[in-house]
């Protein structure tokens, strides 16, 4: 199964398994990672599952549709590699991807 | 914590006319019912036999009601097609049929002015300033309860709910402090509907009320835009490119809703949350057992409260909704109360369950490019007054029936007794 490593604003890491064709978020929440609140359960609608996507992990994430880019814009701290993780379905390419997590859901 | 009787009679009576009654007669804009608090019944009939609903009536004219989760956030995240801007009518039910008597504020507006201007004011709620609030609001929550009488009737909603919020307020805006209690007042006048309530005269009268507020920050404005930047929502707007040159309308427009928004939704939900435990003791027993589902309460309070319990949009275009046509122009509501009780989406949705396990998959704050920007602020305010609550009170009786608001905006309580004893 491809894993997926969620690090918290405390430098806190979770490795967690992840499904191939499910989110990101969705893996984050089923193992309890704190800090991905998920408000509106993946419909990209509240952005509060926001990551910061390591290093060369982004490009192979994708573009983010029209919908993401508002929804993210009203998040707080966001930066060039910032993703709403609900926004990003598991495959066998991003076994291993990094992502950070802000100081806060917002 | 006691119960008062919930009126068992009422509301058998309202369930079996929601049920029995021929579906097109079905009005769930009528404030009535939720000054009864009856409208549960109505919704859960229209949930089962005609999810989005249309009726016409002389007041509103003609609006579509959309009672189901999913059905709700569809609408929601589909701003091109349903508009809240301003010009279409905006976001209450009632429109003024003159635009110029219509408020210009952001939840009224389509991207890109939107967009923009609710950044201008976001920055106050970003993490790193909640934190920076919540040893204040703490002190402050602590003061308030700390005063409340023992062993004598008071009302909960003036003593502790609207102070707690008004005061919020007035840090927020940097608002003169002895001056806060006209915030509470122009948030009432703005959610008036004069002809419904009679809180003022008339839509005349309403809006020189709310021109008294804007002139009263108009000189904060003054003061500040020549300032340096602060921490306040007046000079944030006073110094963002994308608000400093809002017409006075527009600046009007954005006081009402940063007013509105910070005090009828956190001031209910406060009021709210001790009607649940009073109604709920087993889940007060649970709290108390375990002060860390403080949490997970209070997205499960917003939510059994739902202290707006709908927004109003207006379709740009023909468009499909649950089977139904909806015409260009027409009116959609999206009826957050019902989604929130929606049961193919919530287990047992009429019940207050402090440790639900996704408490926050709720609609109160709406979704999409609207969802409410103070959210987390509320979310604080509420655990720190639950956390001060179980530090001083093993109970706090709920002695009345509490009074509700007659209005189909904002789903609130104006008066509940309780004693606390000891």
């Amino acid at each position: 199964m491809p894993r997926v490593i969620f690090i918290e604003h405390n430098g806190t890491r979770h490795e967690v398994d992840a499904t191939n064709g499910v989110s990101l978020m969705r893996a984050a929440v089923d193992h309890n990672v704190p800090g991905i609140d998920a408000d509106c359960g993946g419909a990209c609608a509240c952005a509060t599952c926001h990551v910061y996507v390591d290093g060369d992990w982004l490009a192979k994430t994708g573009a983010r549709t029209e919908m993401e880019e508002s929804m993210l814009s009203f998040a707080a701290a966001t930066q060039e590699n910032s993703r709403l993780s609900c926004q990003i379905d598991m495959n066998d390419a991003l076994d291993g991807i990094v992502l950070r997590l802000p100081e806060g859901q917002h | 914590m006691n119960a008062p009787t919930h009126d068992a009679e009422l509301q058998a009576l309202a369930r079996e006319e929601a049920f029995s009654m021929p579906i097109e007669e079905i009005d769930v804009s009528k404030p009535r019912l939720f000054q009864e608090d009856t409208i549960g019944h109505y919704f859960a009939r229209l949930r089962r036999d005609d999810p989005v609903h249309f009726f016409e009536n002389q007041f509103y004219g003609r609006f579509w009601s959309v009672t189901r989760y999913q059905d709700i956030m569809a609408v929601d995240t589909n701003h091109g097609v349903y508009s809240s801007d301003w010009t279409q009518g905006g976001i209450a039910l009632f429109n003024a049929p003159n635009p110029e008597q219509r408020l210009q504020m952001f939840i009224a507006m389509d991207p890109p002015k939107h967009d923009e201007q609710r950044k201008a004011v976001s920055p106050i709620v970003a993490p790193a300033n909640l934190a920076s609030m919540e040893s204040t609001i703490r002190a402050r929550t602590a003061k308030v309860l700390d005063e409340l009488p023992r062993n004598e009737e008071f009302n909960w909603v003036q003593r502790v709910s609207i102070e707690l919020t008004t005061q919020m307020l007035a840090t927020l805006f940097d608002f003169p402090f002895e001056d806060r209690k006209l915030l509470t007042w122009w948030s009432d006048v703005a959610t008036s509907v004069p002809e419904v309530d009679g809180l003022v005269e008339s839509q005349e009268a309403r809006l020189a009320e709310l021109g008294k507020m804007l002139a009263y920050f108009t000189k904060l404005w003054n003061e500040r835009v020549n300032a340096p930047p602060s921490n306040d929502l007046v000079s944030m707007l006073a110094h963002n490119p994308a608000t400093r040159h809002m017409s006075p309308m527009e600046y009007m427009g954005n006081l009402t809703l940063l007013i509105v928004g910070g005090n009828d939704t956190t001031r209910n939900s406060m009021t709210g949350g001790l009607l649940a435990m009073s109604r709920y003791p087993d889940e007060w027993a649970k709290l108390r057992a375990n002060p860390k589902l403080v949490d997970s309460m209070v997205p499960e309070i917003i939510r059994w409260q739902t202290p707006l319990p709908m927004m109003r949009r207006t379709a740009l275009q023909d468009v499909e909704l649950g089977g139904k046509k909806i015409l260009k122009g027409d009116k959609v509501v999206m009826w957050y109360l019902s989604g929130n009780r929606d049961e193919t989406m919530i287990d047992n949705p009429d019940a207050f369950i402090i440790d639900r396990p996704r408490p926050r998959q709720h609609l109160s704050f709406g979704f999409g490019i609207h969802r409410c920007v103070g959210n987390r602020l509320a979310e604080l305010q509420l655990k720190i007054l639950w956390e001060e609550i179980l530090k001083r009170f093993p109970v706090i009786e709920v002695t009345s029936e509490p009074k509700r608001l007659l209005s189909n905006f904002v789903r609130g309580i104006s008066d509940m007794q309780v004693r606390i004893p000891g």
